[in-house]
């Protein structure tokens, strides 16, 4: 166990809901929910879902902790929105899924290999690296996360979508070595470190 | 008609050979012909789109966002902003509704902000292209510069998720915004209203991360196009039109399908319609060569009305 999931795994005891309530972005709508069901019956991927949402929802409530981190369910949202405008009592619902799949993630509990939480964290890492997405990198972190053999693998699987893309001008192989960059790179680093001390001196408050 | 000036957000994918740089291409030619300015926000970084929750905390995906906000207040004054990317806006948007709303997020994101020497006030709006075309011209104004209506050829106004859920455009439905088809159909095209997956998930982000189910999406949403006797899908989302298109060949392989369908964005569309040649409407930036809008682009026309 990683130390902040011991450390609020005692904290909140029994108390799952109250613990997503304060340590989930958004995860203070999650009482709200009636159990209608219209969420996990309007997601695209809803039959991919072990626990889709509205079920999910059941499960913090009933204190089902374990169950709901390690659960790839929540990983399986593909931002689509249908949930959030559907909802008869308007619960931001992908938001609540983006926080929990977050939070397992923070406390070390989401699945080892999930494809979409490592693309999430290429992502993130790929766009502020330099402030704007470097796609080819992108794509070759993507394909190379599995070793490799695999990265090889997938690419010559691809290699149609890549040559394809390059004719019509919308892949740059030299994007490799020289990607959009933002000017202020030094600038913007500076306001996320600043912003990563402020979400420490949050965590530390509410701890 | 007086020149609209804009606060310009193009985002990633519409940087040049980035995936959506032919959107960009024909963006420009359909606002020179609308005499629209729009001058990119300097120095403008990534939305995080909706994928980086794993990786970006609440506060640093806002703080992004806000950056571009600032920039936009101190070096466009006055001026919207307008994106062009539907993951663009709906990030810009959300992040802008959630510091509006909260004190103490607006706070902590200018004390971050401040670190690279910005501040935001809030003030500016931030909208999608088609709302620019919608609500500051409207269909009328739109029509009155067709020189080449679109005449008889089939589109499936795919519109997706992003550019229509949640925000959405104002007035329109979430289960069947008219607002592609309604475009179309005013320069001269004609607007598929039967074809059915209009908004659905073409899995977006998971396209990466799990092509087989979202390749599963992406094949109901181009058969559905043939079924309708389609020529090609106009959308206005990037991601969309990126996810439908490359990935035709892999369901054709893994399914025996044998999908090869255009994959246009409404500015192209316009683009051809207001007179603008192939290459001025990005019809160069295709895998699945849009043909009927490729010959009418090559087509000589009478004097401009």
């Amino acid at each position: 166990m990683s130390d902040l999931n011991t450390t609020n795994a005692a904290k909140y005891q029994n108390n799952f809901l109250k613990e997503v309530e304060e340590m989930v972005e958004e995860g203070e709508w999650v009482k709200m929910c009636m159990q209608c069901g219209v969420c996990s019956g309007s997601c695209p991927l809803g039959s991919s879902w072990a626990h889709p949402p509205q079920e999910l929802f059941m499960m913090i409530r009933a204190g089902k902790r374990e169950e709901v981190l390690r659960s790839d369910s929540m990983w399986m949202c593909t931002s689509c929105y249908n949930c959030i405008v559907r909802c008869p009592r308007k619960l931001p619902i992908t938001h609540i899924m983006h926080g929990l799949a977050a939070y397992a993630h923070k406390l070390g509990m989401a699945p080892k290999m999930q494809p979409t939480r490592d693309f999430s964290l290429i992502f993130w890492k790929n766009c502020i690296h330099k402030g704007r997405v470097n796609e080819l990198k992108l794509t070759i972190s993507v394909y190379f996360n599995d070793g490799l053999i695999a990265g090889i693998k997938k690419g010559w699987s691809m290699r149609n979508v890549a040559i394809g893309l390059l004719l019509a001008k919308r892949l740059n192989p030299f994007e490799l070595f020289k990607s959009h960059d933002c000017k202020d790179v030094k600038g913007i680093h500076a306001m996320l470190a600043k912003a990563a001390e402020i979400d420490n001196r949050r965590h530390q408050h509410t701890a | 008609m007086s020149t609209k000036e804009y606060a310009f957000y193009p985002g990633c994918s519409s940087q040049l050979k980035a995936s959506a740089s032919n959107y960009l291409v024909s963006v420009n030619s359909m606002c020179k012909t609308l005499d629209v300015k729009l001058t990119e926000i300097p120095d403008w970084n990534c939305c995080t789109a909706s994928i980086s929750y794993a990786g970006g905390s609440e506060l640093s995906r806002l703080v992004m966002n806000a950056r571009n906000f600032a920039l936009a207040e101190d070096n466009l004054p006055g001026q919207d902003i307008v994106a062009t990317c539907a993951a663009c806006w709906l990030g810009a948007r959300e992040s802008k509704e959630r510091l509006d709303h909260s004190t103490q997020l607006m706070d902590e994101t200018n004390e971050a902000l401040a670190a690279a020497g910005l501040n935001y006030k809030g003030t500016a709006k931030v909208r999608h292209m088609v709302e620019v075309l919608i609500e500051d011209f409207g269909y009328d104004a739109l029509a009155s510069h067709v020189v080449k209506p679109l005449d008889g050829i089939k589109f499936a106004g795919y519109v997706g998720c992003q550019t229509n859920r949640p925000f959405g455009i104002d007035g329109e439905s979430f289960e069947n915004p008219m607002y592609l088809d309604k475009l179309v159909d005013t320069i001269g095209g004609e607007a598929l209203s039967k074809y059915e997956q209009k908004v659905t998930c073409c899995g977006g982000a998971l396209a990466f991360s799990e092509p087989e189910k979202s390749q599963k999406q992406i094949k109901d949403i181009v058969e559905s196009a043939y079924d309708q006797g389609a020529d090609m899908i106009v959308t206005p989302c990037p991601l969309c039109q990126a996810n439908v298109e490359v990935y035709q060949a892999d369901i054709n392989k893994r399914y025996g399908t044998k999908l090869a369908m255009p994959v246009t964005y409404y500015s192209q569309l316009m683009t051809v319609a207001y007179g603008g040649s192939a290459k001025e409407a990005g019809l160069d930036g295709h895998i699945y060569k849009p043909k009927k809008l490729q010959e009418l682009a090559g087509r000589n026309v009478a004097a401009k009305k």
